[in-house]
């Protein structure tokens, strides 16, 4: 093993030698791309099918902590990006990760991180095949910034996109929400709670395809990521054109995580999510995407929780408790814990 | 959980609406006419929209916004002195969220943080003394913001940190109390008020008593309430009862959680550590006598304003809310949020022009948020 | 200035500072219970209390919170009994 060091110095982003060294000890003696060009290069067989499409994302991953109950910033790197491109519809293939690296950040810390994310991408039969290194002063970054693309395939004749909603279509939700937001204000220490709550992060390309299986006119699905359920809905809402009523009563949120809520004044309809999704399908398709979502682990907690109709278009509402009404808006800035 | 889900239950509420509907009818309120029914908290205004009680009660209430918001009657002079402490290097400056987005006069909180003052969020006055622990180097500042409520809370911080002997850190003392405003109010002659609804967080403090010049002096019924949908529905139904049969007392709903005389240790607290400023600067109703708390002299030491020579301790002065900004009318109940004419065009969430649109519990905030702009705006 | 939350007392964490660990739902912080410490320290653990900003400002009453629900509930029967007996009053007219 050539590489010595416990942590990371700005000669390992200077380009020589230690650079070299960190890159094929901790990044692709685990990621195994084919070959060490500075690209690379893939089959495109795949995209020769008529009207298939390539799907292309980008995403970066900032979270702090790097890690936290039920993951790390790898694990969310690699499932956010699967995420991103299987909620349009495609088939995720190939992922690239680039690193901004903070200068005295533990080598062990990346081992973990590449770990996790080598094995989500494995679990998500995605590969990680190209990257890129840097590393910044001490300060210039908070431990580790990842930076990935994400391409895949969209076969011919599938188009699912928010726009295709219309009034009766039923909202679904895999499982519950808020894990991800709870489990991070937890981590993060700045509150003092200490609560067995774990992010919930996973990735959902094998449910989304089982979805569409089952019900092939799905309409759209979205990752209910920074924001919460809350504004997916909201998007979701406005690009289509309807309106969106939700019912407190079918909202599934773990006992602990609501419990975190009350106490910082928080809704966690606005909490970040990193395995949960929202989709809309036809009426006569709800239950059968229900039952495809439920014989998998990550769709087990499936449930409705309403419905698009016609309406103040692009506004979402929640009938409350006891049938009263209430809109449920976008996230202004973030939401901030509150005593009153 | 427990002590809050029973008291969520819709089919207990649903009762309690069709009983207050026979009430609303026995009196002969209307829409044309309806009963005035202030809620003093800004907590209960919050509960109100967020489980839409406001639309399931009768057209003939009409719930009357409160004061009892502290970040909505916060006056822009104050934010600006937050921000001028949190501005010098040696200080970090600790606040409740509600705080964070209050616009002073030039930016708010959230800003001068942006723009690199220290600035820190915590959920309670511990957090802040255990920033001191670890901090000596720094002086930690901590805003003590609230009505009776919070009061204790900071009192006692303030205690733990005299017997610590701590010297780096100090509290930026603007609490108030609440029976002042309600007097005012209830002395404006503009003002229509046939009952209240109690704060019921206050009152697990300071007892019921205190509000008894309100049945004795002006004959208006006020039920403490619990913070609860069922809790508030029986409070105005209470409310209500009273106004019919015209009695004006002092009764009791949260009696679970607010022991008739309040909290002995809280109280003696309070009294130990601040005494009563001679009068108190508050948004919307300018200077009141004998609401605001300044530190003791024995705590000077943990005093921001002595300390720093801010605030008060500086001398008078003078800032006006800005142009256009009807936080004043709408926070008194004089007008609703969306007769402002500034609601949803110059002053929206984002860029909130006065204190109402950033509190969540401010009322303008409350009709946003739960009753949609864009509706509003449609109107 | 009312965001307070029912927590149960389940330990003692600092008695110097009168510090405990507070749980609600299955989420715990530690709490000041100097407000609600009368007696023995330790007499505090297993009570209810209403958690506010980090400290524990008022015992909750076991015996009012049942009377409060009891009272509710009574309303409901009352209701009950009042839409049962509306429904009785109609269907005599029919008949009439």
């Amino acid at each position: 093993m050539a590489l010595r060091d416990e942590r990371v110095t700005l000669a390992h982003g200077g380009g020589g030698k230690a650079m070299r060294d960190l890159i094929e000890e901790v990044f692709t003696s685990v990621f195994q791309p084919d070959g060490m060009e500075d690209q690379a290069r893939l089959d495109c067989a795949a995209l020769a099918e008529p009207g298939a499409q390539l799907a292309m994302t980008t995403d970066s991953f900032v979270v702090d902590p790097v890690e936290f109950p039920g993951g790390d910033i790898g694990k969310i790197a690699v499932c956010g990006t699967v995420n991103d491109l299987a909620v349009g519809g495609a088939r995720p293939l190939y992922l690239t990760a680039a690193f901004i690296i903070e200068e005295g950040t533990e080598v062990a810390l990346l081992r973990r991180i590449v770990a996790s994310m080598q094995a989500e991408a494995e679990k998500a039969g995605v590969r990680i095949v190209t990257g890129d290194t840097k590393v910044v002063g001490r300060g210039m970054a908070d431990t580790v910034f990842v930076t990935t693309a994400g391409v895949g395939v969209i076969p011919a004749g599938r188009q699912m996109e928010a726009s295709k909603i219309r009034a009766g279509d039923v909202a679904i939700v895999n499982g519950v929400l808020g894990d991800h937001g709870a489990a991070i204000l937890a981590a993060r220490g700045d509150m003092a709670l200490s609560a067995e709550i774990v992010s919930d992060c996973q990735g959902l390309g094998y449910l989304v395809e089982a979805v569409i299986a089952a019900a092939p006119d799905v309409r759209a699905a979205r990752d209910a990521t920074r924001g919460g359920v809350a504004s997916a809905l909201n998007e979701m809402a406005e690009a289509a054109g309807v309106a969106i009523e939700i019912d407190e009563t079918a909202l599934p949120i773990r006992t602990e995580v609501k419990g975190m809520c009350e106490i910082l004044g928080l809704d966690p309809l606005y909490l970040a999510n990193e395995g949960t999704l929202v989709l809309f399908v036809p009426e006569d398709q709800a239950d059968a995407a229900l039952a495809a979502m439920h014989a998998l682990p990550e769709g087990r907690g499936a449930v409705a929780i309403g419905r698009a109709l016609d309406g103040e278009p692009g506004r979402v509402t929640m009938r409350t408790l006891f049938g009263g009404a209430r809109i449920v808006d976008m996230l202004v800035g973030e939401q901030l814990p509150r005593i009153c | 959980m427990k002590y809050a889900d029973e008291f969520r239950d819709p089919v207990a509420a649903k009762a309690l609406l069709d009983a207050i509907a026979r009430v609303v009818d026995q009196i002969g309120a209307t829409a044309e006419k309806p009963v005035h029914i202030m809620e003093i908290c800004g907590g209960h205004t919050h509960a109100i929209f967020r489980y839409g009680l406001d639309k399931l009660t009768p057209a003939g209430i009409e719930f009357i916004h409160g004061p009892g918001c502290p970040v909505c009657v916060l006056p822009r002079s104050r934010v600006d002195e937050c921000i001028e402490l949190a501005e010098r290097p040696e200080v970090i400056f600790t606040t409740f969220g509600d705080a964070m987005r209050v616009p002073g006069t030039q930016k708010s909180l959230m800003q001068a943080k942006a723009d690199g003052a220290d600035i820190r969020m915590v959920y309670s006055p511990l957090d802040a003394l255990e920033l001191a622990r670890r901090n000596p180097d720094r002086e930690v500042v901590f805003f003590g913001l609230g009505f009776e409520t919070t009061t204790p809370s900071t009192a006692l911080s303030i205690q733990q940190a005299a017997r610590e002997g701590l010297t780096n850190f100090t509290v930026f003392c603007n609490h108030i109390t609440v029976p002042p405003p309600i007097k005012a109010l209830l002395d404006d002659p503009h003002m229509v008020l046939d009952g209240f609804v109690g704060p019921g967080h206050v009152s697990m403090v300071i007892g019921v008593h205190p509000y008894d010049f309100i049945t004795k002096d002006y004959g208006k019924p006020i039920v403490v309430a619990g913070f609860e949908p069922l809790d508030l529905l029986q409070s105005v139904l209470m409310v209500l009862e009273q106004i019919r049969d015209g009695r004006a007392e002092v009764q009791n709903q949260y009696a679970r959680v607010v022991p008739e005389h309040g909290n002995a240790v809280s109280i003696a607290a309070i009294e130990d550590v601040y005494e009563m400023r001679p009068t108190f600067e508050w948004r919307g109703l300018g200077e009141i006598d004998e609401s605001g708390l300044r530190i003791r002299d024995q705590y000077k030491a943990f005093d921001a304003e002595e300390k720093f020579g801010i605030g008060y301790a500086a001398g008078p002065r003078d800032v006006e809310d800005p142009e256009g900004c009807a936080c004043g009318q709408v926070m008194t109940g004089r007008m609703k949020p969306v007769m402002c004419p500034q609601f949803g065009k110059g002053c929206t969430p984002e860029m909130p022009l006065g204190a109402l649109m950033v509190s969540s519990e401010g009322a303008c905030a409350a009709y946003y948020q739960y009753g949609g702009a864009r509706a509003v705006a449609a109107k | 200035m009312c965001l307070g939350i029912p927590g149960q007392i389940v330990a003692i964490t600092d008695e110097a500072r009168m510090m405990a660990m507070a749980e609600v739902s299955g989420v715990r912080r530690e709490v000041n219970v100097a407000p609600i410490a009368t007696g023995t320290l330790s007499d505090v653990v297993g009570k209810w209390a209403l958690i506010h900003v980090g400290f524990a400002m008022a015992e909750i009453d076991e015996a009012e919170a049942a009377a409060t629900l009891e009272a509710l509930r009574g309303l409901g029967e009352a209701q009950e009994t009042l839409e049962a007996m509306a429904a009785g009053d109609a269907a005599l007219e029919e008949r009439a």
